[in-house]
């Protein structure tokens, strides 16, 4: 599950990059002329206040959304030039997304909620399924596999949704406020085995916060504000 | 199917509301299955025409009798091959509300002529046998219970008015599952004898059904059996016997029409009802399909999964409802004796299955479409 | 009397929040007004076909309007009468004089063939041959274009009904009758009963026509007053030179279509309580969609006092006011598609076409908008009967 590139090569190049949203008569300028490298097993959290553009500029990267003006390159794909159903293909390979408030689909067990990515691969049942398990004993929660999200608690919820993210191994983690939604205690266990996929595993991990307590266990850290990089801090 | 899990999800997401909405559709296909054999049951007849056969009748009027002895002059007439005749008995078997049509007719002929009616030839010999004896057709003889051997009595107020008893010698089957099995027959000669009585009518029968050499010439030969009995006293009207039972069920009413329109306000309604349902199902879920769509899913993918639980949810109440519709349909005629053919054809069964397709599709592609359309980004804000 | 004024204000104001709420639940409640509506039209629509044809049957007879026929017979074309029994008939005592003589008419029924102007394909058309007293002895006879028949003459007059509904049955048409083609000389009204349907000449012409000798299949006579009935009757029956069958003309009529209209009127049943049953699933639907809906603000209005009760009643009033607004659509809607659509259809006793006009009369209107309140009751109730149950502080939570 190790990424083979050699470190100093960019896994993501953001290269002078605009966002503007249209509302209504307005131009909402969210993101202006930004470039960014994120090399391959980096941890990278992206910090500023709100309005900042740091969730645009993280759907921009996962091809989410493309830029009004400017390049995004990721795994040396230009991502900014594919077509929308190109990009669903691109994300299902390369992105593993975790959110905020998790997003897991109700109407599913846990284990079916990380088998989801899956099914848009040609892995057959027993093949998936024992991806599934891996995914789930990496997060801990084997023994909650069968359980439904709303018998589990937010941590829990969580560490499904990375199990989620990371059952196709993919070439990036994209997390946007993953312990917004939760208490300190399980906040911690997050932000440890995120730590853990970057560090052991060598998982390029890109998240979103406002909280420095978070920030902290990043080995970089870039400042947004009003749609530009301001400063930098690399621990 | 891999994605199963996630559609069956989705319909147990509200129980009550899938149920209630697959319980319209199943009402709503039930009531398409029995207006189809209400249908059937009012015009069906002329599909089963024979294509070979022709309808000889009185041109003035069909209550107008002809005479006995036009058969040989029509057999003499070329391109036909065969010529029967049956009169309207109108008799009453005890209410008028039994009602089924009863016919003297000369046995080996009819029966010749209308091999959809199987009888054994054991039976066959008995009525050659017997004057007073007659056949009946397996739906009448349930109908009543009346087994080989009874003694049928029928009043007819057109001829002697009084009772007539025949001898049951037979029970004839249908060839077909459509094939009208409710009529009764008996002896021509015995008739013709009894009704001397009377004082008229004798030697003068209701109509006459002629069988073609070749189906092809069909109008030719109406024509020219019509021409030979131009300047008689008796002049005649011969057609197909499929358009004669055409022009019978125009008569009717345009049954077609009317159940139509009945039908297509009942899947209006039900495509409103469903489609709200599916809508609101859709809505209530842009979050998930915003997620889907954030993990790869493509617009095609998620399309698809949105049809393939309206479909789904379709189809099963659909399915259910055309087969309660058979098995109720299959306990026979609701109105007592009116409807003789009263069934559910394949035609419509497989016509109703695509409509559950059709209903699934229509009510899914609209929401889906519209679930579509929306970037993943506002889709995911509104989880 | 403060509490149940409290509580009135209560029910009004939760109704008004929901009804207020309507054009946020636009779609959904459209879906549920067309669904009653549709339900409410197509039962209304189904069961004026009965009602229309009824209306034609049971139509033009006052009670002193009397027909006999050949006992055991069970419509004019099996029955049978000599000259001899017509005179003895229209004798007989309680039967209505003018001038002329009694008021009774001999007449005779033959089927003939005429092509519908719809189809094209044959139909059986009713034609009778009646005397001078056949226009008293019926209710509201009317000639409204050409001129009555000349008696003697091979002239036909036609019913209203058969004109519109046959070829080649206006003024100055012909019918083809046997071999020759007679004259259409005019068309009469009948206050919408089944003579409409006919077409009429000498009695006279068409027993010659047909070589029925002089013999007759009925005679309809008018009576002194409807209390002469049982005289009239009684003296026939006792008669032994007869053997007849007397009836008020309105129970002929009834008799002769009963089987259809006890055909149409089964259908028409069985159609519209399965579409009756559909519609409370979908009203069901919708109302159960529309609490869940709502549950936020449902338990929100109970957390700040309105009462369990009032909450019930209030949806349940929503529920009816909607099924009340379908049902009025529906069945304004079955009155203009389908008040006095005309059609033909087969008179099953005699084999020949009778027209008529489907009729959305008060009552069906009634029985619609009734349908549509059972519907919207049963819809609304066991919904609110849940948004009322559910645990309050569970609910405020739910997105």
């Amino acid at each position: 599950m190790s990424d083979q590139t050699p470190k100093n090569d960019a896994l993501v190049r953001v290269d002078g990059v605009e966002k503007i949203f249209h509302r209504g008569s307005e131009d909402i300028h969210v993101l202006s002329n930004l470039t960014l490298k994120v090399p391959a097993g980096e941890f990278l959290a992206l910090m500023g206040p709100s309005g900042s553009g740091k969730s645009t500029l993280l759907n921009l990267i996962g091809g989410l959304d493309r830029p009004t003006q400017g390049t995004v390159e990721v795994a040396g794909d230009r991502i900014d030039r594919l077509s929308d159903h190109a990009l669903a293909a691109w994300r299902a390979r390369h992105i593993g997304f975790v959110f905020q408030l998790y997003n897991l689909i109700p109407v599913l067990t846990a284990e079916r909620n990380v088998e989801l990515p899956l099914l848009l691969t040609s892995l057959t049942k027993a093949q998936r399924r024992k991806h599934v398990e891996t995914a789930l004993a990496m997060v801990g929660l084997s023994q909650r596999a069968a359980h439904f999200p709303r018998t589990l608690s937010g941590g829990e919820q969580q560490r499904v949704g990375i199990a989620r993210a990371i059952v196709t191994d993919p070439t990036l983690l994209l997390c946007d406020e993953p312990t917004g939604d939760l208490d300190r205690k399980a906040g911690d266990e997050i932000l440890n085995l995120l730590q853990a996929l970057n560090r052991e595993h060598g998982k390029t991990i890109i998240m979103v916060t406002h909280d420095p307590h978070a920030s902290a266990r990043a080995a970089r850290t870039v400042h947004l504000t009003k749609g530009q990089l301001t400063s930098e801090a690399v621990k | 199917m891999r994605f199963f899990h996630l559609i069956w999800g989705n319909l147990k997401r509200r129980k009550l509301r899938t149920a209630l909405t697959l319980l319209s559709i199943l009402v709503a296909f039930v009531l398409f299955g029995f207006l189809c054999a209400i249908k059937q049951g009012l015009v069906g007849g002329v599909t089963l025409a024979g294509a070979d056969r022709l309808i000889v009748r009185h041109k003035v009027s069909i209550i107008q009798l002809l005479p006995e002895a036009y058969q040989a002059r029509m057999e003499r007439v070329p391109g036909v091959a065969a010529a029967a005749h049956q009169t309207w008995f109108g008799g009453i078997y005890q209410d008028p509300k039994n009602f089924f049509m009863q016919c003297p007719v000369v046995p080996e002929q009819f029966m010749a002529m209308f091999p959809e009616f199987r009888l054994p030839p054991e039976q066959m010999k008995a009525w050659r046998a017997t004057r007073t004896g007659a056949i009946v057709g397996r739906k009448t003889a349930d109908r009543f219970g009346w087994k080989i051997g009874a003694k049928v009595p029928i009043m007819s107020p057109i001829w002697l008015r009084k009772p007539w008893v025949f001898d049951l010698v037979g029970i004839f089957e249908g060839r077909d599952k459509d094939t009208d099995t409710t009529s009764l027959f008996f002896r021509y000669d015995y008739f013709d004898e009894s009704r001397k009585a009377q004082n008229w009518g004798q030697g003068l029968v209701g109509w006459y059904t002629i069988r073609v050499k070749d189906p092809a010439q069909a109008a030719e030969v109406a024509r020219a059996v019509d021409q030979e009995f131009e300047n008689s006293p008796a002049e005649t009207k011969t057609e197909p016997e499929g358009a004669f039972i055409q022009a019978w069920a125009n008569q009717i009413g345009n049954i077609g029409l009317i159940v139509a329109s009945i039908l297509g306000a009942v899947f209006f309604t039900i495509l409103l009802v469903t489609g709200s349902t599916m809508s609101q199902a859709v809505r209530e879920r842009i979050g998930e399909l915003g997620v889907l769509k954030a993990i790869g899913f493509t617009n095609g993918q998620v399309l698809g999964l949105v049809l393939a639980e309206s479909c789904l949810l379709t189809i099963s109440g659909g399915g259910l409802g055309l087969g309660l519709a058979a098995l109720a349909i299959a306990r026979g005629d609701p109105t007592g004796g009116l409807l003789p053919l009263f069934h559910l054809p394949t035609a419509d069964l497989l016509l109703g299955a695509g409509l559950c397709v059709a209903l699934g599709v229509l009510t899914g592609l609209f929401p889906a479409l519209q679930a579509t359309r929306l970037r993943v980004v506002d889709a995911l804000r509104r989880m | 009397m403060n509490a149940l004024l409290n509580w009135f204000s209560q029910i009004g104001s939760i109704t008004k929040f929901g009804l207020m709420s309507i054009p946020q639940r636009r779609a959904a409640v459209t879906a549920t007004i067309f669904g009653i509506a549709g339900v409410v039209a197509v039962l209304v629509g189904v069961l004026s076909i009965a009602a229309g044809f009824r209306r034609v049957m049971v139509n033009s007879s006052s009670a002193d309007a009397a027909i006999v026929l050949r006992a055991g017979s069970d419509s004019e074309m099996v029955s049978g009468f000599g000259r001899y029994q017509t005179r003895l008939i229209a004798d007989a005592p309680g039967v209505a004089r003018n001038a002329a003589g009694p008021l009774a008419s001999a007449e005779l029924f033959v089927i003939i063939n005429l092509p519908k102007r719809s189809t094209g394909t044959d139909a059986n058309v009713p034609m009778r041959g009646v005397e001078g007293a056949a226009v008293s002895v019926r209710d509201n006879l009317k000639i409204t274009e050409g001129r009555m028949f000349e008696w003697g003459k091979n002239e036909v007059i036609v019913g209203a009904g058969a004109a519109r509904e046959f070829s080649g049955l206006e003024v100055g048409g012909r019918v083809q009758v046997g071999r020759a083609a007679w004259p259409v000389v005019g068309i009469f009204t009948a206050n919408g009963g089944v003579a409409e349907s006919e077409v009429w000449t000498d009695a006279k012409v068409l027993q010659a026509a047909y070589n029925r000798g002089d013999s007759f299949q009925s005679v309809y006579a008018r009576l002194e007053s409807a209390a002469a009935f049982s005289k009239f009757k009684d003296a026939l029956t006792a008669n032994p030179q007869l053997s007849v069958k007397v009836l008020r003309q309105s129970e002929h009529y009834a008799e002769q279509s009963e089987m259809l209209t006890r055909l149409i009127t089964t259908l028409g049943f069985l159609i519209a309580f399965l579409m009756a049953i559909g519609a409370v699933f979908g009203a069901l639907n919708t109302m159960y969609s529309a609490v869940a809906a709502r549950t936020r603000e449902i338990a929100t209005l109970r957390a700040l006092g309105f009462g369990s009760g009032a909450v019930v009643i209030a949806l349940m009033i929503e529920s009816l006011l909607l099924a009340l607004v379908g049902g009025g659509a529906g069945a304004g809607l079955a009155y203009a598609a389908f008040d006095n659509f005309r059609a033909a259809t087969m008179n099953w006793q005699s084999f020949s076409q009778v027209t008529f006009a489907f009729a959305v009369t008060p009552q069906l209107l009634v029985q619609g908008v009734i349908w549509a309140t059972v519907i919207g009751l049963l819809g609304g109730l066991l919904p609110a009967i849940r948004a009322a149950r559910q645990p309050i502080a569970a609910a405020l939570r739910e997105l």
